[in-house]
């Protein structure tokens, strides 16, 4: 193979184009790093930090270092599988997910790409934050308990929908999640169950109302095979049209 | 107070309307009403078509924006590890105790707010508070008294007397930076004779590598920016100085603001640049006036503004635009975030502000430190910068020198100078520990007090905090690990989460429930920040607990729990409201007392 546009991940040959990032090849070729906040369809983030891989002794992250020839790249040594499992776990423990409970278990990008890294458990001490849940919009639930603050829902409204419906408010570990509607409510806002800020969110945080538990489990997204073979979230969202309520938008 | 669509109205005629500028405008809004009154987030939102939310958004991220009135006296006690050394959190509880206030809760008249805040940079003249912006120094219990009795009686802080606003240079060694003065112009007119090549070269020579830290060579960043093809050009002149402990910038833009806007002349002669901006922390606000008419005053000297001490096509001008309390965004492309009006998150790099910044254009961003030195190597040549200092670390550095020590204050030393003989000449004795370059920066032991300051040796931005056998040094790293949970921009989960987790197992140590798998936990957690985080404020925030746990062990180890593990979980905690429900306060309703601390 052509060495002046290929880079080594884990000793395979990885071609790459003008303007890839690793993740951007690794994915075409059907390497999977695993990620939260990336989605090959936006701008990479670069903010969950899951990608994050180990190149020339540096730990990069892969959603957005542009990739050069003859890299070494390393994504499946114990080191970078250990990294990822505690920042996994830091994000277990900075929300409330309680996976048993939880309607998103089984198609849930967080929790599969835990059992991906082998996490078995959030080890840390949990910040049991006191988060609200949104139920102000005719179709859809926030629950604020599950965002992981990946940015997916604010790039999506604001490239694709053109609604710019979200954005990430505050500082610090009291970041969050805000809606652009006169009181603050996602019922006031723009939002529709159609939009693809919607259909992007990788875990429980947007979800449908109306509906519940549709798909039996064995059947869910990540019951049967890992997501390293089915791929993300946001792949397989195909939003069905939804019961729609009285009080729904005209 | 006046109408508050005149007045933004009048902000806009005056500094012009651009989105660009949202945080220069609610600024000057929060200034003048002591926050940012949601009339004035829906007017601003009209006129800059943006939508109230990400108005908020940017207000909630900064520290010294408001959505609720701090009302007519607006006070923030400075709260590095300096203050405290110096007593301030008694005069803090103090203070809230005359005043009849909870800490960050507006009085019920809505006259007065008591806050603390991430360090003011004061803190060789400390303790320290900001009142509506002016800096009081050298607090004491008598000071609070006045100042109790002037917020009740209602005199403005304008009336106040000005013996409680001095703030002193306080230079106690000067070398060549600081002693070899130029006349005003003359950098502008040395760059004028040779061309911005021949300068280029000089700088390159003369080795400086930037002062904020990162140590990256001035010259060949200066060359990258004007090799890089573009309509417009910027230079950036980093004035956030918020690393605690820090504050010889202060000094700099205090008494040499001629010095520092010569340098920016200079490197706009070099790029190419018709604009320079200056990011003044928002703790330094009481020196715009000045800075502003220094500006002036050069303006009117044709030392910017068009045709620059006559020649043609040489046309350059600095706004100030002010920071509003965010740590962060000392790091550069956080900054340029900041300049654009925006939350202060750090940009994916590469590509680099150099060639991709401010507008993302080709921006020249330097320290204040170097754009002096700048101006000093123009003039003198790059032999008189580098016949002193080390060969991978030419010229000298600026010092803030504070905490345990005779006599605290700014020092300017050539690179290479040992810790040792800085302690020994701003009379410290029994030191425990020196805290080089603040925060982020690393903690030295006696055994090491042989290094230099140097690039090579041990690298700082200029903060040097020193403290004696007396000193409990985990306050210093519990000190730091709030910090950093306060000042983390939530980005990336290392810094945001990782931070957290970090200041609660500092925290587990200190009120001695912590095992050695504690330890190991905060070594796990801090090594992952370090590895893997966004940028540079996440990969250095577990430094001082890093450090510590490898040289200071002891600290730690007097402390622990003799057990293989305690819970994090407090039972005692735990049942607050219980017993805030039925009303106990009796022994029994405690499971077991934690002390304070």
């Amino acid at each position: 193979m052509n060495t002046e546009n290929t880079f080594r991940l884990d000793g395979k040959d990885i071609p790459f184009k003008k303007g890839d990032t690793i993740m951007d090849a690794a994915l075409r070729a059907g390497e999977y790093i695993p990620h939260l906040c990336h989605n090959p369809e936006f701008k990479p983030h670069g903010s969950c930090r899951l990608c994050v891989v180990d190149v020339n002794g540096r730990h990069q992250a892969s959603c957005t270092l542009p990739a050069e020839a003859g890299m070494e790249v390393d994504n499946s040594s114990d080191a970078i599988r250990q990294r990822r499992e505690l920042l996994l776990q830091m994000l277990f423990v900075e929300g409330n997910h309680t996976c048993p409970a939880c309607e998103k278990s089984g198609a849930c990008q967080l929790q599969a790409v835990a059992y991906y890294i082998g996490m078995l458990s959030p080890h840390l001490t949990h910040f049991f934050p006191k988060r609200s849940i949104d139920a102000s919009h005719p179709d859809i639930v926030f629950y604020h308990n599950r965002c992981i603050l990946c940015g997916l829902c604010v790039r999506a409204s604001e490239q694709v929908d053109r609604k710019s419906v979200f954005a990430i408010s505050g500082r610090g570990i009291d970041s969050k999640l805000v809606f652009n509607s006169p009181d603050g409510k996602l019922g006031g806002s723009e939002l529709e169950f159609t939009d693809k800020a919607v259909e992007v969110c990788p875990v429980g945080a947007i979800m449908p109302k109306h509906l519940g538990y549709e798909t039996p489990v064995g059947q869910r997204l990540y019951d049967t095979k890992p997501i390293s073979v089915v791929g993300d979230v946001a792949a397989h969202s195909k939003p069905e049209k939804p019961f729609i309520s009285d009080k729904s938008h005209e | 107070m006046p109408n508050i669509e005149e007045f933004i109205g009048d902000i806009f005629s005056e500094i012009g309307e651009a989105p660009d500028l949202l945080l220069q405008y609610l600024h000057a809004i929060q200034h003048e009403y002591s926050h940012v009154p949601e009339e004035a987030i829906q007017l601003l939102s009209e006129r800059l078509k943006t939508p109230p939310m990400k108005i908020n958004a940017v207000i909630d991220f900064y520290s010294f924006l408001h959505r609720t009135a701090r009302g007519e006296y607006d006070i923030r006690f400075s709260d590095n590890i300096t203050d405290r050394m110096l007593g301030n959190q008694l005069l803090f509880k103090s203070l809230c105790k005359k005043l009849g206030v909870e800490p960050d809760v507006p009085r019920a008249d809505g006259k007065v707010t008591v806050s603390l805040t991430s360090c003011t940079g004061i803190c060789d003249q400390g303790p320290a508070m900001l009142v509506n912006g002016l800096v009081v120094s050298k607090l004491t219990e008598k000071r609070i008294h006045k100042m109790v009795g002037r917020i009740e009686a209602g005199i403005p802080v304008a009336n106040w007397p000005k013996s409680l606003f001095v703030v002193k240079d306080n230079i106690r060694r000067k070398d060549k930076l600081l002693n070899d003065d130029i006349i005003k112009g003359s950098a502008i007119g040395a760059l004028a004779a040779t061309g911005g090549e021949v300068m280029l070269e000089r700088l390159e020579n003369s080795g400086l590598r930037g002062r904020g830290g990162a140590g990256f060579g001035s010259g060949l960043k200066w060359r990258l920016c004007r090799e890089t093809e573009a309509d417009k050009h910027y230079v950036v002149c980093n004035a956030d100085e918020g690393e605690p402990g820090t504050f010889k910038d202060r000094v700099l833009l205090n008494s040499y603001a001629d010095e520092l806007f010569e340098g920016m002349t200079v490197a706009a002669g070099i790029v190419g640049a018709k604009k320079g901006l200056l990011y003044l922390r928002r703790e330094y606000l009481y020196m715009r006036e000045a800075l502003e008419k220094t500006l002036q005053e050069r303006r009117e000297a044709k030392l910017l503004g068009k045709k620059i001490l006559g020649h043609k096509g040489f046309n350059f001008d600095i706004e100030i635009h002010m920071g509003a309390g965010a740590y962060i965004c000392g790091e550069e492309s956080a900054l340029i975030e900041s300049l654009e009006g925006k939350r202060g998150i750090p940009r994916d790099r590469p590509p680099f502000p150099v060639t991709c910044g401010y507008k993302n254009k080709p921006t020249a961003l330097n320290n204040v430190e170097t754009f002096v030195a700048a101006a000093k190597i123009a003039v003198f040549g790059a032999d008189w910068y580098h016949s002193v200092g080390t060969s991978q670390s030419s010229g000298t550095k600026l010092l803030s020198i504070s905490g345990d020590c005779e006599r605290p204050g700014i020092y300017e030393y050539p690179f290479g100078v040992t810790i040792r003989q800085i302690l020994v000449d701003c009379g410290a004795s029994d030191t425990q520990a020196v805290q080089v370059s603040g925060a982020a920066g690393s903690t030295i032991p006696p055994q090491e007090f042989y290094r230099k300051i140097a690039f090579e040796d041990v690298s700082s931005g200029g903060s040097f905090m020193i403290f004696n056998q007396q000193r409990d040094l985990l306050k210093m790293v519990l000190n730091f690990a709030r910090f950093f949970t306060h000042e983390s921009c939530g980005f990336c989960t290392p810094c945001r989460v990782g931070g957290r987790l970090l200041n609660d197992l500092v925290e587990k140590v200190m009120v001695g429930y912590a095992t050695r798998y504690d330890l190991k936990e905060m070594e796990r957690i801090g090594q992952v920040m370090k590895k893997t985080a966004h940028c540079g404020l996440g990969s250095t925030a577990p430094n001082p607990i890093l450090d510590t746990l490898a040289k200071f062990p002891g600290i730690y180890a007097t402390r622990l729990h003799n057990t293989s593990h305690t819970p994090a979980f407090d039972m005692t905690k735990a049942l607050d409201v219980s017993r805030l429900l039925t009303g106990r306060e009796d022994e029994g309703a405690y499971v077991e007392r934690t002390d304070e601390y």
